[in-house]
C-alpha cells in the first residue's frame, strides 16, 4: 500500500468540557473516497476545519502529502492542494457562477497582484472556469448571481469552486445537506468518477451515499473514531450499530 | 457580462461636462467664487474616492481617513515653511531643505500617507467590523493629537502658506487653473480605480467585502490584499491632503479631526458606497448642501442628518445609484 495521503494522529479539540475531537487518529489513502459518519455533534465539520485550518486544535498533528502542515494557515493549505466545502454552503453572493469558479482559477494560478486587465475578459480565467461549470451541468448558470441560484445549484457550484483549484484532497461537509433525491443522486454521479483523481474525505449523513461511494469509512462518536475501516466491516461491527447505525 | 448600461453613460458624461464646463460658467455668471467650491468638492470627491476602494469594494470600514489628508497637507505645509523660511527639516536624519514644487511636494505627501497607511494598516488590519472602525478611529485621533501639541508646526494654529505649490509652466495660483489641475487628477484616479476594481485584484478585493473565509478557503491570503489596497487608498488620500492645503493655503490639525473622517464617509453614503461616482455625487451634495445651508443657518447639519437618513432608507446605492437606475448594478 501507498503512505496515506492523510493522516491525523491525536487530534485533540474541547469545547469547555465538550469533547468535539477525542485524541482522534485517522489515515486516508491517497485516491480513495473516504466516509466520515456519526451522529449529530459527534465532532464530523469540526473535525474538518481543524483539517482546513480553520480552528486550532488542542493537540495533536497533521499530516498532508508527507509534510506536516499542523501549523500551516488556511490559506496555505488550500493552496497545497487540501481545500473543503462548507456544510452551509460558502459563496461570493454577489458574483455569478461564472466568476465565481474565476475566482477560484485565480487561486490556483498564484497571486492576484494584478491591477489593470479586467478579470472578465482574460481567457484563462473564464475558459477553465466554464469547463468546470459545464462539467458539473450548470454551463447555463453561468452568468446568473450565485445568490439568485436554487439551493441545489449553489452546492454544486461550491463544488465547481473547489474542483477548479485542482485540488490534490477534498474535505466535504455534507455536499448533499438539503439537497433533493435527484440532485442527490446527481451529485454522487459527479463525485464518483473523482475516484482515484482525487481524494475525498465524505462527511455525509445520507448512508445510502456514504456505502454507495466509500472505499473505507471512519465512524466517529463523541470525537473518537470508533472504527476506520471497509464498508462491509463497518456495517458489520457490532459497536457501530449499537451507537449509530441502529437498525440500519 | 451584459451590454454597457446606457443611461450610466449618460450620466456620467453630464457630469463629466458639468465639471468641466464650471469655471467659464463661473466667470460668466460673475460669481468667480464658485470655482473655489467647486475645487473643494472635486478634492474631496477624491478622498470618497479612495475611501470606496477600501470601503465600498474591500468591506473596510475606515473611520481615520482624514489621518491621510492630514499627512498629505503636512507634508506640503512643512516642506513650504521650511522653503520659505530657509530652514532644515528636524528630526531627520541628514541634511534635508524645504521645497515649494509640486513635484517635490505631492510624491512625498502621497509616499509619506502610503507608508502611513501601510504601517497601520497591518495592525488594523488584524481586527474586523467594529474593531477596525475604533482602531482606524484611535490612529487618526493619535496623529491629530500629535500635530495639536507640535510647536514647531504651529500647534492648533497650524501653518499658514504663502503661495501655492511651484510647477513649471502652470501657475496654480489661478484658481481655474487650479481646479483643472484637481479635476485632471480626479478623472485620472477614477479611470485607474474602475480598471482596478474589475481586475483580478479587485475581484479579490470584492471577495473579501462578500466572503472573506471562502477566499482563504479556496488559498488566496486575504490579508496582504486587503493591506495593498488600504495603502492604496491612504496614497491617494494623501495626495488629496496635499491637494487640500494649496486650496485652503493653510495646514492644521483640524484636517485629520475625527469629524474630517466621518464627513468624508458621510459623502461616501449620500454618493452611492460601491459605484466610485458616486464619492464625487456624494462630494458635490455635500458640500452644495453645506454651502447652500450655511447661509441659512449655522446648524445646517440639522438638515444633513434627516437627507442622510432618507437616502440610507430609500437609495441603498445612493444618489449616483438612484440616478443610473437598478440595473447597472456592476460596472
Ligand atoms: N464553536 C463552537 N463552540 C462551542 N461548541 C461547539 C462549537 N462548534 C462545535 N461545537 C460542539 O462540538 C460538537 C461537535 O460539533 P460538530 O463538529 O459541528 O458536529 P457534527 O458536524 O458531527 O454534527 C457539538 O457538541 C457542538 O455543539
Ligand atoms: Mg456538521
Amino acid at each position: 500500500m501507498t503512505e496515506p495521503i492523510l493522516e491525523v494522529s491525536g487530534l485533540t479539540k474541547f469545547f469547555g468540557a465538550v469533547a468535539a475531537s477525542d485524541v482522534l487518529t485517522f489515515a486516508v489513502e491517497r485516491g480513495s473516497i473516504h466516509g466520515l459518519i456519526g451522529p449529530n455533534g459527534a465532532g464530523k465539520s469540526t473535525t474538518i476545519a481543524q483539517l482546513s485550518g480553520e480552528l486550532r486544535p488542542d493537540a495533536g498533528r497533521i499530516r498532508f502529502a508527507g509534510t506536516d502542515i499542523s501549523a500551516w494557515p488556511v490559506h496555505r493549505r488550500a493552496h497545497a492542494g487540501l481545500q473543503r466545502s462548507y456544510q452551509i454552503t460558502s459563496l461570493f453572493p454577489d458574483f455569478t457562477a461564472a466568476e465565481n469558479v474565476a475566482l477560484a482559477v485565480q487561486a490556483r494560478q498564484g497571486h492576484s497582484f494584478r491591477f489593470l486587465a479586467p478579470a472578465r475578459e482574460i481567457p484563462s480565467l473564464r475558459e477553465p472556469a466554464l469547463a468546470v461549470l459545464g462539467r458539473l451541468g450548470l454551463a447555463a448558470k453561468a452568468d446568473v448571481p450565485a445568490s439568485r441560484l436554487g439551493h441545489g445549484e449553489q452546492r454544486q457550484l461550491e463544488l465547481a469552486m473547489v474542483l477548479a483549484t485542482r485540488p490534490k484532497m477534498l474535505l466535504l461537509d455534507e455536499p448533499t445537506a438539503g439537497m433533493s433525491r435527484t440532485e442527490s443522486r446527481r451529485m454522487m454521479g459527479i463525485l464518483r468518477p473523482l475516484k482515484g483523481k482525487v481524494t475525498i474525505l465524505l462527511v455525509e449523513h445520507d448512508m445510502d451515499v456514504v456505502f454507495a461511494l466509500a472505499d473505507a469509512i471512519t465512524v466517529l462518536v463523541k470525537g473518537k473514531a470508533i472504527i476506520t475501516g471497509p464498508p462491509a466491516d463497518v456495517r458489520a461491527n457490532e459497536n457501530v450499530r449499537r451507537a449509530y447505525l441502529g437498525n440500519y | 457580462m451584459s451590454a454597457p448600461p446606457r443611461r450610466k453613460q449618460v450620466v456620467n458624461l453630464t457630469g463629466l461636462l458639468v465639471l468641466l464646463a464650471l469655471p467659464p460658467a463661473a466667470f460668466a455668471l460673475g460669481e468667480p467664487f464658485l470655482i473655489s467650491v467647486a475645487t473643494r468638492i472635486v478634492i474631496a470627491a477624491l478622498a470618497a474616492l479612495s475611501l470606496d476602494l477600501i470601503l465600498g469594494f474591500g468591506g473596510m470600514v475606515s473611520f481615520g481617513h482624514a489621518a491621510f489628508l492630514g499627512i498629505g497637507a503636512y507634508v506640503v505645509g512643512i516642506l513650504a515653511h521650511h522653503d520659505v523660511e530657509s530652514t532644515l527639516i528636524p528630526f531627520l536624519p541628514g541634511a534635508w531643505h524645504g521645497s515649494a514644487a509640486a513635484l517635490v511636494q505631492w510624491p512625498l505627501a502621497v509616499l509619506a500617507a502610503a507608508l502611513f497607511a501601510l504601517l497601520t494598516g497591518a495592525l488594523c488590519l488584524r481586527t474586523s467590523g467594529v474593531y477596525f472602525i475604533m482602531v482606524t478611529l484611535a490612529f487618526a485621533q493619535m496623529l491629530y493629537h500629535f500635530f495639536v501639541s507640535l510647536p514647531a508646526y504651529g500647534g492648533h494654529d497650524g501653518i499658514n502658506l504663502w503661495q501655492r505649490s511651484m510647477v513649471p509652466g502652470v501657475d496654480l495660483s489661478k484658481d481655474w487653473v487650479f481646479y483643472y489641475v484637481c479635476l485632471f487628477i480626479l478623472l485620472a484616479a477614477l479611470a485607474v480605480f474602475s480598471r482596478i476594481v474589475n481586475s483580478r485584484f479587485g475581484m479579490v478585493l470584492q471577495g473579501c467585502k462578500q466572503n472573506e473565509a471562502r477566499l482563504a478557503a479556496l488559498g488566496i491570503a486575504t490579508g496582504r490584499y486587503k493591506l495593498a489596497a488600504y495603502t492604496l487608498a491612504g496614497a491617494i488620500a494623501g495626495l488629496a491632503g496635499a491637494l487640500t492645503a494649496n486650496q485652503t493655503e493653510f495646514v492644521g490639525p483640524s484636517l485629520m479631526h475625527w469629524s474630517r473622517s466621518g464627513e468624508i464617509l458621510v459623502m461616501l453614503i449620500l454618493g452611492g458606497i460601491g459605484t466610485l461616482y458616486g464619492a464625487v455625487a456624494g462630494a458635490a451634495t455635500f458640500l452644495a448642501l453645506e454651502e447652500i445651508l450655511t447661509s441659512l443657518t449655522e446648524h445646517w447639519m440639522l438638515f444633513l442628518g434627516p437627507i442622510l437618513v432618507f437616502v440610507v432608507l430609500f437609495a441603498r446605492r445612493g444618489i449616483y445609484g438612484w440616478l443610473v437606475g437598478p440595473e447597472s448594478g456592476d460596472d
